[in-house]
């Protein structure tokens, strides 16, 4: 899981094979860009941006493919905010919400039940807080926390991480060393019925 | 499940009297996860010209790019509109180009002739092998909408249709 900074977008890419693989490829979006910036004294939009990057997972696809990966959100200077949701294979779509991964299986439900048009940046962090919750409690892996960061008009902040432990099972007391003389045999016989 | 159903694709293109109809689903999937309900697999190459584009989603998006350009460029050179014929000619040309390692689509075209207005319908596979069919319809590709779509197509159509019972019938 790595992010990078892209002017005003982050490009969040995932990758099956090794983490310098999708470094890289990061690192060379966002210095075209930069340069793109620096040669023609404009940025690009993030419908430019991310058709770019598509370009570049296209054209390497079928001779030496990234593994990554990749969701870019950016918000142009008018503040008209767009998300793409790229795969390795380099297909692209212009989304309200996405997702990569197994947690995906899990929250594009979530998103798809509780997402409105014109959510705050509240409510949305508050959607996010509820799909980290799901995952949490239906996919196997425990996760720790996640960091987050919020692309808006006037660039990019990074909010604090939301915890990914102990977000479900808050009601459950810590677990606590077993008294001294309890054996883990049970005392009385069980009788198992089949159904 | 082969490549060209990973992401999944369902075209039909119908022909009827002095019209045609082109048709698509919007969906993009990853096997079975949908990932997108608004993806566009029909594109316009001319005022009365359309490709439809369904098979490996990244495929669509790189050719559908690449024949914009190649259009685009013979109606600078030639000063006119291509011909449905043409056109296919371009497209089985181009697919076959990429013979050892193909793109994966398999495109339907449909369109009106640019001076006659004579409707024409044809499809080629993943290589280039054109299928021109006076028959009324050629679906294609999609997990299991294939035979249900060729069936459907063969019941539905007739002779001669006109324009305003073809796209009922398409859809």
């Amino acid at each position: 899981w790595y992010q990078r900074r892209v002017r005003e977008a982050v490009v969040s890419t995932q990758s099956t094979g090794s983490s310098g693989i999708n470094a890289e490829y990061g690192e060379y979006i966002q210095k075209n860009l930069k340069l793109y910036e620096m040669i023609h004294g404009y940025k690009l939009t993030p419908n430019a941006a991310a058709n770019f990057s598509r370009k570049v997972l296209a054209k390497a696809l079928r001779s030496n493919p990234y593994q990554v990966n990749l969701l870019l959100g950016g918000v142009e200077d008018c503040g008209t905010p767009s998300l793409y949701f790229m795969d390795y294979l380099a297909s692209m779509t212009k989304e309200k919400f996405a997702a990569h991964g197994y947690g995906s299986f899990f929250i594009l439900s979530t998103m798809d039940r509780y997402y409105k048009d014109d959510m705050t940046r509240d409510e949305a962090l508050d959607l996010l807080k509820l799909c980290i919750k799901e995952v949490q409690s239906r996919f196997i892996v425990n996760l720790n926390s996640f960091s987050v960061k919020f692309i808006g008009k006037e660039g990019i902040t990074v909010l604090e991480n939301i915890p990914g432990s102990g977000t479900v099972h808050k009601d459950v007391p810590p677990r606590s060393n077993p008294p001294p003389n309890s054996s883990p045999v049970l005392k009385e016989p069980v009788s198992l019925t089949c159904l | 499940m082969s490549i060209l159903e990973y992401n999944g694709a369902s075209i039909v293109a119908m022909k009827g009297k002095n019209c045609v109809a082109i048709a698509s689903d919007k969906r993009l999937g990853i096997r079975f996860q949908t990932v997108s309900t608004d993806f566009q697999k029909i594109f316009p190459m001319g005022k009365k010209l359309y490709i439809g584009l369904p098979g490996l989603a990244t495929d669509v998006m790189t050719f559908a790019n690449e024949l914009k350009f190649h259009t685009n460029l013979y109606q600078l050179q030639e000063n006119r509109e291509l011909t449905p014929k043409t056109f296919l000619s371009m497209v089985s040309n181009f697919l076959y180009k990429r013979r050892f390692g193909p793109y994966f689509v398999e495109p339907v075209i449909a369109g009106l002739d640019p001076t006659t207005d004579e409707p024409f319908i044809a499809s080629t596979d993943l290589i280039g092998c054109p299928m021109v069919t006076d028959a009324l319809s050629c679906p294609a590709r999609a997990w299991s909408s294939c035979t249900v779509c060729v069936r459907l197509c063969t019941s539905l159509t007739r002779a001669q249709m006109s324009c305003s019972s073809a796209s009922p019938s398409v859809s």
